[in-house]
């Protein structure tokens, strides 16, 4: 019964992580997120879906092309529901990114059809027996794809010259400008990249889910409280707390029973926030005055 | 000119003078979402049933009427358009609630307000079993607590369950079944190997369903709609485990085998009629009806999920004589009219005295039959070799 638990929590664990890693990436450049992360989850299944079942593609091409849709998607995020608030010193960001979503989902609603659908990839379902414990390939996939994209991330920001400059934005957004690092081009590109990690995420839950247009609403609000908790500055901390996250709900619920799994799993994150305010992973912000 | 003008003028005047000659008859359904389909087919088999009657003059000289609107399986939006059709279209009957929580929102409309409210599919025992001392609301259709007991006769028959565990979603359905199953249970001197829940949006049902195992489950009973229950055969996919299961009539409300793959074969689930094998008189017209009004139907295993067909076809036809029965369309004197039904050669059976003022379901456990999904048809269980 462990086992099973373990695996199924590391594999929801790192959708959970996946997601967070969006909210990560646009915060660490622009001390904004997109809170609607859900739903550029959503379109990545929905993107794919099409291309590889209703067009009949390849699943490589149809992936490819729903990431790259998904990233146009977080462009319009950024130049339509952040920036023109951010810009002016406003936080309605916060309202207008939740907007984006649910004019996302109402038109995926109408376009995509209200019935769910099923997103059958036959190599994606097949079985493995590891250490006596049945798992597909597609859950240990999503833990191993989450975390190496979350060391890819974690080198890129301190290793590379063009990381370096993403982060340097939101320390000093005018002194990064005078060194001729070009801001609103990295704050595009950030959330380019966190829808695209949320449409990633939309992509390999499908096949162990349904396609449907309110598929990514609650993986949007646990991925938020997973960012929190891993201390939303950090790439490795948030991916750690998706992990933490879902092995907890997944535990609680195989040893206490489904009844108790949402009211103790959201309890531990109030507690952990409580001790531990900037989250498990997470460094106090520092201002100077 | 003027002459034509004239024209157009009476033929606007007469229009709302033709309108209020039928008799309304609206429909509350789930039209979007994951029990779409479910709706679409309560819609039709409303629409070939006022077809018929229709086609022989209507009932007490008028023409019947479908309205229908959409609840997206939210009771609040259930409640609305209710309130819209009895109060604002005066609809004769309501018919309606595809889900147990809809239903169970509209029943305090119905009761308090004395208009008749016709239940064609949702299964909750509450819903007819209200409570309320002049009561309303009618069913064809399955009734939990008598499915439960089915369910535990056909886990024993089929199976040899000893050690029954409980799968149930985590809605009020989930709760009348929980209550409906221990009882059936109780009456065998039974216990449950275990009750789990889950959510309806769950991806991952794997540590309600090891739990289950560890705890010795033989048969797992399911009660889920359509998307649920296909995450709870995913999940005993992933598992490697392959319990029999035994599921109320979720299964049957969408495409069930797109969403939960090769093994949702392995799901039976009870349901209240097939149009496969031999047909009645009765079951041949309205096939051959369905057949010539809906170009998609070509056969039996197009009539999908037959139960929403079956049970709209004799909920609407046994509405009728209701309102026949009461000479008009007047709340109270429908309700009695139900009462006054005697005799009836249904679609799903020969009804006798259906209702009476005690008992307000049409249909009873021996009127269940057993059937599972074979690629995308429902055939009853042992039919496909």
């Amino acid at each position: 019964m462990i086992g099973s638990a373990l695996v199924s929590g590391l594999g929801l664990g790192s959708m959970y992580g996946l997601l967070a890693l969006g909210f990560y990436v646009t915060y660490a450049v622009s001390s904004t997120v997109n809170f609607a992360q859900g739903s550029s989850m959503m379109l990545g299944a929905v993107f794919a879906y099409t291309f590889a079942v209703k067009l009949g593609w390849h699943f490589i091409p149809a992936a490819a092309m729903a990431l790259v849709l998904c990233a146009l998607y977080g462009l319009v995020v950024e130049l339509a529901a952040v920036r023109p608030f951010a810009r002016r010193g406003s936080n309605a960001w916060l309202m207008a990114t939740v907007a984006l979503g649910i004019v996302a989902d109402n038109t995926v609603l109408f376009t995509f059809g209200k019935e769910p659908r099923g997103f059958v990839l036959p190599w994606a379902s097949e079985g493995l027996a590891v250490l006596g414990i049945h798992v597909s390939k597609m859950q240990l996939a999503i833990p191993a794809f989450g975390l190496g994209l979350a060391a890819v991330l974690h080198w890129f920001a301190r290793r590379t010259k063009y990381g370096k400059a993403m982060l340097a934005v939101v320390q000093n957004a005018d002194a990064a400008r005078l060194m001729g690092i070009n801001v609103p081009l990295a704050i595009m590109a950030a959330y380019a990249l966190s829808t695209a990690f949320a449409g990633a995420a939309g992509i390999m839950i499908a096949p162990l889910f349904n396609v449907h247009s309110d598929m990514g609403t609650l993986f949007g609000l646990k991925a938020f409280a997973v960012a929190i908790l891993g201390g939303i500055t950090s790439a490795w901390g948030v991916m750690l707390a998706g992990l933490l996250f879902g092995l907890v709900e997944s535990l609680i619920t195989a040893f206490l029973g489904s009844s108790y799994t949402q009211i103790l799993t959201f309890t531990l994150v109030i507690v952990a926030l409580a001790v531990v305010p900037n989250g498990l992973f997470g460094r106090a912000e520092l201002k100077k005055v | 000119m003027i002459r034509l003008l004239f024209v157009a003028l009476s033929l606007a005047a007469a229009a709302p003078a033709w309108a209020q000659q039928t008799i309304k008859i609206g429909l509350v359904t789930a039209l979007s979402g994951q029990s779409a389909r479910a709706g679409e087919a309560i819609t039709r088999g409303l629409q070939v049933a006022i077809d018929e009657i229709n086609a022989k003059g209507g009932v007490l000289g008028r023409k019947l009427e479908l309205l229908r609107r959409d609840d997206e399986s939210i009771p609040a939006k259930g409640v609305i358009a209710a309130r819209e059709l009895y109060f604002k279209e005066k609809v004769a009957v309501l018919i309606g609630g595809l889900d147990s929580p809809v239903a169970l929102a509209i029943v305090p409309i119905a009761n308090e307000n004395k208009l008749p409210f016709m239940d064609p599919w949702a299964a909750g025992t509450p819903i007819t079993k209200n409570g309320a001392k002049d009561n309303y609301v009618f069913r064809v259709s399955a009734v939990d607590e008598l499915v439960d007991r089915a369910m535990l006769q056909y886990a024993q028959k089929t199976h040899n369950a000893r050690k029954p565990g409980m799968i149930l979603v985590n809605n009020p359905w989930g709760e009348s079944n929980e209550k409906g199953l221990t009882a059936a249970l109780a009456e065998k001197k039974m216990n449950a190997a275990g009750i789990e829940k889950f959510e309806g949006n769950d991806v991952d049902v794997v540590p309600q369903l090891s739990r289950l195992k560890s705890a010795g489950t033989d048969v797992l009973f399911l009660v889920g709609n359509v998307g649920p229950s296909s995450q709870v055969v995913k999940s005993l996919d992933r598992m490697g485990w392959m319990p029999p299961i035994v599921s109320h009539w979720g299964p049957a409300g969408g495409r069930f085998t797109e969403l939960a793959g090769p093994s949702a074969k392995n799901v039976h689930f009870v349901q209240t009629y097939s149009f496969f094998g031999n047909q009645s008189p009765v079951g041949q017209k309205v096939l051959k009806a369905l057949m010539a009004k809906y170009p998609d139907i070509k056969g039996a295993g197009d009539v999908t999920p037959a139960v929403g067909v079956a049970n709209a076809y004799d909920a609407m036809m046994l509405s009728a004589l209701a309102i026949q029965n009461a000479g008009s369309t007047d709340g109270r004197k429908v309700r009695d009219g139900y009462y006054k039904i005697g005799r009836y050669e249904g679609l799903i059976k020969n009804y006798d005295k259906p209702f009476t003022p005690e008992n307000h379901d049409a249909l009873t456990e021996n009127d269940y039959v057993w059937a599972q999904f074979i690629d995308n048809q429902i055939l009853p269980v042992g039919m496909h070799k």
